[in-house]
This record gives structure tokens, sequence and C-alpha cells, in this order.
């Protein structure tokens, strides 16, 4: 009745009886999360920091076995490390900055991310996404032997869902039998097969893409070491798949992906001896591994039309769904979280209207289109879908191997970024003259060192107020809310990497930060009357 | 930034279309498929210019 469908790396929620079981008429809740992927512990634990009580509910005891996910982003660092899981993944993580790209028989290229300096974290983290679970469900052990409100219930599966207009009434299903629960929200975090949207009868479409990739994780063995470098195959002469990716992760694995094209036996090219075959013919005879994981998979590109329905929320891949390529899932899902985070806790909390909670619909739906975008730009190029289109990419590739300008052409994944809210509901003008363009409003904060720690540390959780050579009377309180002041001078930014982010050919800067590290307004200089209207607007006071 | 120029402005043009014809000498279609891309590409680039590539992509229409 509630057996697995998936076997599990570890257990880390096991099913324990919780006293909604017992109450004779369904306890309410301010906050129930369906799922407890990276998505649904990340929202608990956004949640659970700000004191409002979040009870996540998975109908596994734990974290899925095999990797998935393995290139995490800056940004989905940078929020774990808000949530003070940083530093586990820096120390677990391998960061690679060398990427080779071949084309048939020989290398056409490398590049060499050149990451920029003055950030706490790598542009990429590639780690098992079992190790980026693992670490946030630690950290959730911690809050809570802390007192934080945050509850993960393991083998309580989501059967039923009864949409009310102020609350929703939930059917959990348990090893020892049914139990109700009200919520005042509900989050949709439960996977690309989001049983929720099923039930709630909401369209997810898209476009599928007719290609299967096998991806094998394995483990080197023997002292033949490989470079920490992502290599990129396009029509590998070993014949092994029309496109091949070898990429490290930490504890000596490596990932394998072989595209395999559409009609393919699932069930044969799953079998050992085949996956071995191909991996031999690419990694050569002398090599020798062992296998750790594999499986095959398709993927498509969709997004529901709405991410909000009244109480429910949807966030991560029940939301969205991406190719892989260009780490796009869970870095956009922990995206998501950051977003939704603060403004449901604000209206939760009672300082927000509602209606803020359209904004989280409206900037996700511009992030998940700038993903879906980007990622199906890399799909058409790694699989041309016409005659002419390969003809290009295979133009490209050649070219690519003489001429630079061919290589920003080359589009084996464009790695995860966070996206510039431009045009948000929620910004403020920018009055800011000469200001940098990449921190415009609507633009995540980009991190920069001050003094002997870093600018990230000093901002999130709530608004912040950060003045740069300027003056500011103290904090800001507007209907409610405050904005916690930042000051800094330039003198504390020994290589002048915040002054070239935050300031640009401006002598000062008054910024005012959301919760999640995005831009709401700035300007040159000090002025409260512009900065109360912009908080007002940034919590959904003003439209 | 310039406009597209759409009136002649290739010097010698029976020249020019001569060397175009003559680089596709000898080439099986799929060659000169695959070197016709490859001379978009290095063409493009070379105008670099995204209005006017999109104002030539228009004009190529017919
Ligand atoms: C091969 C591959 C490679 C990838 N590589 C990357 C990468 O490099 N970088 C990246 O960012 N992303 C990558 N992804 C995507 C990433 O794995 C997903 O985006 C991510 O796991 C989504 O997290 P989630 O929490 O939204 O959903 P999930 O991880 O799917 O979690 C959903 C949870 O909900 C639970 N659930 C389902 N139904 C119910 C129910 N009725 N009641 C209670 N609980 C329920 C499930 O058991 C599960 O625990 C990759 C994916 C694949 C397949």
């Amino acid at each position: 009745m509630l057996d697995d469908r998936y076997k599990l790396a570890f257990e880390a929620y096991p099913y324990e009886r919780n006293s909604d079981q017992d109450a004779d008429t369904p306890v309410r809740h301010p906050v129930v999360i369906m799922g407890g992927g990276p998505v649904g512990v990340a929202t608990a634990l956004d949640l659970g920091r700000q004191g409002i009580r979040a009870i996540v509910l998975d109908d596994h005891e734990g974290v899925g076995m095999g990797s998935r996910a393995i290139c995490f982003a800056k940004r989905s660092l940078e929020i774990a490390d808000r949530y003070g899981c940083g530093d586990p993944m820096l120390d677990k993580g391998v960061v690679w900055n060398v990427g080779k790209v071949f084309y048939e028989d020989r290398k056409v290229f490398e590049f060499n991310l050149l990451p920029e300096d003055g950030h706490k974290f790598p542009a990429f983290l590639n780690m098992q996404q079992p190790y980026f679970e693992q670490f946030m469900i630690e950290r959730a052990r911690e809050l809570q032997a802390e007192g934080m409100p945050i509850e993960l219930r393991g083998k309580n599966r989501v059967d039923g869902v009864v949409v009310k207009d102020d609350h929703v009434v939930l059917t959990v299903m348990t090893p020892e039998g049914p139990y109700t629960i009200e919520v005042d929200w509900l989050i949709g975090a439960d996977g690309a097969n989001s049983p929720l949207r099923g039930m709630m009868g909401l369209e997810f479409e898209g476009r599928v893409f007719e290609d299967n990739f096998l991806i094998a994780d394995i483990k080197m063995k023997g002292d033949k070491s490989f470079p920490t470098e992502r290599w990129f195959w396009f029509e590998p002469p070993f014949k092994s798949g029309s496109s091949t990716l070898l990429h490290k992760q930490p504890d000596d694995v490596w990932r394998i992906d072989f595209q395999l094209g559409w009609e393919i036996d699932r069930k044969e090219e799953l079998k050992e001896e085949n996956i071995r075959v191909r991996l031999d013919a690419m990694l050569g005879p002398e090599i020798e591994y062992e296998m750790v994981w594999s499986s095959i998979y398709t993927f498509q590109c969709k997004r529901m039309d709405r991410f909000r329905e009244g109480r429910v929320i949807f966030a991560g891949d029940a939301a969205h769904q991406v190719s892989p390529f260009g780490a796009r899932g869970a870095n956009s899902g922990m995206q998501d979280v950051d977003n939704l985070g603060w403004k449901l806790g604000l209206v939760v909390q009672g300082k927000s209207p509602e209606s803020l909670l359209d904004s989280y619909d409206s900037e996700r739906v511009f992030g998940a289109e700038e993903n879906i975008m980007n990622s199906t730009r890399s799909t058409d190029f790694i699989t041309p879908k016409s005659e002419i289109s390969k003809i290009f990419r295979n133009a490209v590739l050649n070219l690519s191997e003489k001429h630079a300008f061919a290589r920003p052409l080359v589009n084996s994944g464009r790695l995860s970024v966070p996206c510039v809210y431009d045009g948000g509901v929620l910004n403020s003008s920018d009055d800011l003259h000469g200001g940098p363009d990449r921190t415009r409003p609507g633009a995540p904060c980009p991190d920069a060192p001050v003094g002997s720690g870093f600018l990230m540390a000093k901002l999130g959780d709530d608004f912040v107020v950060l003045a740069i050579n300027a003056d500011v009377p103290g904090m800001l309180e507007e209907a409610g809310i405050t904005a916690r002041v930042v000051s800094i001078s330039t003198e504390d930014d020994s290589n002048g990497a915040l002054a070239d982010r935050y300031l640009g050919d401006a002598k000062s800067a008054v910024y005012l930060i959301r919760p999640d590290q995005h831009v709401a307004t700035r300007m040159g200089a000090y002025d409260g009357m512009k900065l109360r209207s912009a908080l007002r607007r940034a919590t959904g006071q003003e439209v | 930034m310039s406009d597209l120029n759409l009136n002649q402005n290739i010097d010698k043009p029976d020249d020019f279309y001569a060397d175009l014809l003559s680089a596709h000498e000898g080439l099986s279609k799929a060659e000169s498929d695959a070197f016709n891309a490859r001379l978009i590409l290095v063409l493009a680039n070379h105008i670099g210019d995204r209005e006017v590539i999109k104002d030539a992509l228009e004009a190529a229409k017919i």
C-alpha cells in the first residue's frame, strides 16, 4: 500500500507516528510541503528559519538512490549557505574549470571558465545529488534541535487534496493508515510526475525530446587518473552514442552520459554487460572501473501555466522541467524556494497581502521560461532536429577548431545562472547613474569580498539597505517591515570587486535588497521617501 | 550602426561570382552544403551587427 517506488541512497526521515494522527478533528497547519526532495527540504529550511512551522510530507523515508543532479551552481550554494549548509557542500564538492570539446576523433578546443575572483562559492560544484540533499537534511535536524519548527514526516503520502478558498484539506496515507489535516498553504514540491498536479487536474504541456540518454556513474579503479574536467564529445568515434559527456564527481566517481537515440531496447541497454561495452569502447580496455549507478532517461521541456493556484503553490520539478544540459533542474528549483520563502513568510505573518504571492508566479514563470529557452537551445545543438541544423552544427564544430569566433556558438549546455527579474512587478526604478548593469533592479546580488569575509553573508534573510560610501540614518521601517542597514566603505574593498560590481562609475550607492538577495532599487545617495516606497512595492503593498 | 546594404557593393561582380563557384568545384552536394554553412557563419561573424544580420535574413527570403 505504501511501497517504495525507488531504492533509497540513505534513510533520513523514518516513519514516526505524529499527534495529528490521533486528533479527533483535523488539525490546521500554516504550511505543508508535499515532497521531501531538494526543493521541499529547502522550503522547510527557509520557512523554519523564519519561525514558521513547516511540515514536509514525503512518501519515502529518505533520499533516493542514484545521483541525478551533479552540477550545483553558485547561486544554489549561496542559498544553501544562507540556510547554514553551504560549507559542507564546499568541502565535499569538486570544483572544475576546464572543459574540452571533442568532435568525431579529435579535440576541437578547450576552455576555462575563468572564474571571477572574490566570490565565496565557485561557479559550479559537482557532487552527487544525495549529498546535496543530505547536507540540507542534516541542517534541518540541527535547526530542529535548536527548536525551529521544522518537521520531516517520512512514509506520509498525500493521497487526496480538496482545495478550498482559504485552506486545503489533505488525506495522508501512512503505514498505520490514513489521517486528515488542513493547511493554510500547500507547497507542491512532489517532483516531475507530481501526483498533486494530477489530483488537481492541472495541465502540464511542453515539448518532448525524442531521445534517450544512458547515464553511468562509475568508480575508477587502479592508478590511471582522469583530470577534473568536463569532456563533451559530439559524434564520438567510439560509436557509443551520438554525443557523450564525461564529468567528475567526488569519491572518484565519474558521470558518463551517452546519447542513444529514440528507438532503443531499454532493458537490453541497461544490462551491465552492454553498458560496459560502451564504456570500454570509450575509456579503452586498460581502464578498470566499478559501476555505481546507471539509468536511462528521456526528458521534456515544459512548465505549468501558473505556479500558484489559490492556496496551492508549485515549486521545483513539479512546476517545470528542463533538459539536464545546463544543470537547470535542481538549480532552478532552489531559486524557486529562494523566491517563495520570504514572500510566503510575510503573508503567513500577516505583513503582506496574499497578492504578493502572485509575484512568485510571475517572477518564477519568467525564470522557468528562460531556463526552458536555454535548455531547448542546447538540446537543439546537441541533437539537431533537421538536416540543415545538423549541417550548421557540424560547420560550427569544424570552424571552432581553427577560429575563436565559432567557439561561443558551440552549445553543449549553458550552465545555470540565476535570472534577472527585468521588468518585475516588485522592482522600483534604477536611479544609480553609471551603476553597473549586473546589479540593476531585479538582478541577484553578486558576491564580493568585504573586510575578511564576504558580502553575501551580510545580506539575506531580511530586507537590507546596502549603503556604499553613503550615510544612512538608521534602519528603515515601513508598513510593519524593517530593512536592516549594511554600511560599507570602499576602504574595506581591498581588490576593488565591490566597487566594480556595485558602484561602476558612481562614487556612492544605496541599494534596497530583498531577502532573496535580488536588488529592489538603487540610487546614488540615501532617499528615505524613495526607499520606503520601494519597500512597500517589494512587499506587495503598492502596485 | 549601419543599415544592410542591398545596392551593389562588390567591385568586379563577375570575379566574385566566379570565386564563389570555384570554391565549390569538385565538392559533393554534402560537402558543398557544409561549405556554405561555414561560409555563412564566417560572414555573419564578420558583419557582427545583429540588426544587420536580421535584415539580411529577411532579405534572403525574397
Ligand atoms: C540524469 C539527470 C541529471 C540531472 N542533472 C542535474 C544537474 O546537474 N543539476 C541540476 O540542478 N539538476 C539536475 N537534474 C534535475 C534534478 O535532479 C531535479 O531537478 C531535482 O531533483 C528536483 O527536485 P524536486 O525536489 O523538485 O523533486 P524530486 O527530487 O523529484 O522530489 C520530489 C519528492 O516528492 C516525493 N513525492 C512524490 N509524490 C508524493 C506524494 N504523493 N506524497 C508525498 N511525497 C511525494 C518523492 O518521493 C520525492 O522525494 C538532473 C536530473 C536527471 C534525471
